[in-house]
């Protein structure tokens, strides 16, 4: 390998850092830091308003203008938050793809299937019309759609969610990108269908070599496909960990919470809600550690100091925030050392 | 779609025949016509052999089957003032009217359109404002009221324009003016909030992540998904304009179809009052179906439910 090529590997091909989003000066992120190396597939868990998808639409420059974001977000060495347009447009679709949760919704309803995938094509790959049609159906062929010739001038009304899904990923292929985000590419459809969606995924992961974000509720779904996972409450990230570690060691308070509640991997998968207590909106958090106001193990240091991602016994891919299980010590005892 | 025109052909022949039956109904049932024609000092027996003259003696019901089966023969009637076809006089007064209502109804759709597109892009700047300020005084004012203040500024005040009459381009400016502005204004406000609709949907969000200029998104995704429900709109304010031509063509002593038909009101023309008010349903239909037919064509959904199962 050349030295070139094994900085390539040293280096995270996107990294997130101290990422902070606030609508009306509404706080949703609090400071997210995170990498992403080439290839890897990471997954991200947490109740719904947790900030899940705002992290990326917020790395992608998504959010519009009522949101403010603060912090570094880089990609292949070049950073995206409030880079010109131009440049985004380059990222987007082209290096970074992202997927959703209502397929369905997400197509445009008066667009042909094949236009719109072929509309990638052309903007990435520099293909005309032609051209980008008959990729557009080797595409969809290569995501399971049957009669893919006849289906490229159909309309997303006329496909089912799953269909639509595997449209969706289609069109992210199209250009070909260095990461994939899935943002509960699931949630919105049947069981059975799940599955499939989710094996597609995986499978075009590893052919492609490509970093895949998994976003999903779903802990036992992000385990299966996932070598590292996320855990974020109310706009913080909480726990951290190679994901057989964190099914194994669920460190943290809420995590462990997560995993308890988590019936058993091959049994039916439930939600995120088993644990008391409602999360509260990132905006009005409690000073202090966010999950205190539902943790049995709270004390009162706890509400008073700012609570950092530490690692846990020395176990430098595993990091939690949380001041009692890691003895870290409160941020503001420590200023002098 | 052989079975959606047919429906659609029965509802248009349905509609105008409920148009033909309710105006000979009010027309006769609110003065007679003979003594709205001649003067008052006409004598009792020439009244009558008026009334004789143009059918008005037989009974009620023996005057509208006659009409009727006139009309299914295309024969609209004569007018009782001058004695030429009903369909002649209303003919010739068209495209008088339509030198109004068509400019109008480009002003309505160059000034109304762009306008509203403009202050959704720009959402909460201080153009949208401005925009939406304008168009608020634009509809509220009643259009004979704007036909007034334009005269006293722009005729009497500032004599640029006649006050009224036809002839020259100058005398159709006030009028189109009167007519468009207030369309104008309902349709930028209603384009405005299709535009903010469609650009909160989740494919607008999904075209910006793929990688796609800003003013694509907005011509290729947006645009083609707003105009869907803008062209209700405008099928329904070419029925306004309609409404307003008589109004403005009133006001601005414009001698099209709508002075026409007020003069003829008044004068319980019959024939003519008759004439005009088939054509302006058979515009409304004309316009209605028109509206379905571009429906279809922008909106790929309804077009599966209307070839009958489709695939
Ligand atoms: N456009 C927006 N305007 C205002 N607030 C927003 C907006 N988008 C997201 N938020 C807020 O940001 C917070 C995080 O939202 P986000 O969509 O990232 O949650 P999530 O973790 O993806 O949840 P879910 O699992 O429901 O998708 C929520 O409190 C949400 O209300
Ligand atoms: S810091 Fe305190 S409140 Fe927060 S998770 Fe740990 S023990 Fe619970
Ligand atoms: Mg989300």
């Amino acid at each position: 390998m050349t030295l070139a090529g094994q900085a390539d590997q040293m280096t995270p091909l996107l990294e997130i850092t101290g990422l902070q989003v606030a609508f009306d000066e509404a706080p949703v992120l609090w400071g997210i830091n995170l990498s992403l190396s080439r290839g890897e597939a990471l997954g991200m868990v947490g109740e719904s308003g947790c900030g899940k998808s705002v992290t990326w639409l917020a790395a992608l420059g998504l959010l519009g203008s009522r949101a403010r974001t603060a912090g570094s977000v880089r990609f292949a060495g070049q950073e995206l938050l409030h880079a010109p347009a131009r440049h985004l447009e380059h990222v987007r679709g082209r290096r970074i793809a992202m997927i959703f949760q209502d397929p369905t919704s997400a197509l445009n309803p008066v667009r042909t299937v094949g236009d719109q995938i072929g509309e990638s094509l052309q903007l990435h790959r520099g293909m005309d019309r032609r051209s980008a049609l008959s990729e557009a159906r080797r595409l969809l062929d290569q995501v399971g759609i049957p009669d893919a010739t006849r289906r490229l001038g159909a309309y997303p009304h006329e496909f089912s969610g799953g269909q639509n899904q595997r449209v969706m990923i289609a069109m992210a292929l199209a250009g070909q990108p260095d990461v994939l985000i899935a943002d509960e590419p699931t949630t919105a459809l049947d069981v059975t269908i799940q599955a499939q969606i989710l094996e597609l995924l995986q499978e075009i992961q590893r052919e492609r070599g490509m970093a895949l974000v998994l976003i999903s509720h779903d802990l036992g779904v992000v385990a299966e496909i996932c070598e590292r996972v996320l855990v974020l409450y109310a706009g913080h990230i909480i726990e951290e960990a190679p994901a057989v570690r964190l099914f194994d060691h669920p460190t943290h308070p809420y995590t462990r919470g997560l995993v308890g509640a988590l019936p058993n991997l091959d049994g039916p998968r439930r939600r995120l809600a088993a644990i008391p207590g409602v999360v509260p909106s990132p905006a009005d958090l409690p000073p202090g550690c966010p999950f205190a106001p539902r943790c049995d193990l709270r004390t009162d240091r706890c509400g008073e100091c700012t609570v950092e991602l530490t690692s846990v016994d020395d176990n430098a891919d595993h990091r939690i925030a949380c001041l009692h299980v890691t003895g870290q010590r409160c941020n503001d005892e420590t200023v002098a050392a | 779609m052989t079975r959606f025109i047919m429906t659609r052909v029965a509802r248009a022949v349905l509609t105008i025949a409920m148009v033909v039956t309710f105006a000979f109904v009010v027309l006769r049932a609110s003065g007679d016509p003979a003594r709205a024609m001649l003067s008052p000092e006409t004598s009792a027996d020439a009244v009558e052999a008026f009334r004789k003259a143009w059918g008005l003696d037989a009974p009620l019901w023996v005057q509208y089957v006659k009409y009727l089966l006139a009309v299914v023969h295309g024969d609209l009637g004569q007018s009782m003032r001058d004695g030429r076809t009903a369909a002649t006089v209303v003919a010739e007064r068209i495209p008088v009217t339509l030198m109004l209502t068509a400019p109008a109804l480009a002003l309505n759709l160059l000034l109304g359109i762009p306008a509203g597109i403009y202050a959704a892009l720009k959402r909460d700047s201080f153009t949208d404002r401005l925009v939406m300020m304008v168009t608020v005084a634009g509809f509220t004012v009643p259009s004979f009221v704007l036909g007034l203040v334009l005269v006293l500024a722009f005729a009497v005040e500032l004599p640029w324009f006649p006050s009224g009459g036809a002839g020259s381009v100058r005398h159709m400016v006030l009028p189109v003016v009167t007519l468009g502005l207030g369309g104008a204004a309902v349709l930028a406000r209603f384009t405005r909030s299709a535009m903010l609709e469609v650009l909160g949907q989740a494919y607008i969000r999904t075209a910006s992540a793929k990688g796609v200029p800003w003013r694509r998104v907005v011509t290729g995704h947006a645009l083609p998904n707003a105009a869907i429900p803008v062209l209700t709109i405008v099928g329904l304010m070419v029925g306004n304009l309609i409404a307003g031509t008589v109004l403005v063509e009133s006001v601005f002593s414009w001698p099209g179809i709508g002075s026409l038909l007020v003069v003829s009101v008044v004068s319980r023309d019959l024939a003519v009052v008759q004439c005009i008010l088939l054509l302006v349903a058979a515009a409304m239909i004309a316009t209605n179906l028109a509206v379905d037919l571009l429906y279809g064509m922008f909106d790929p959904r309804l077009r599966d439910t209307r070839s009958a199962g489709g695939a």
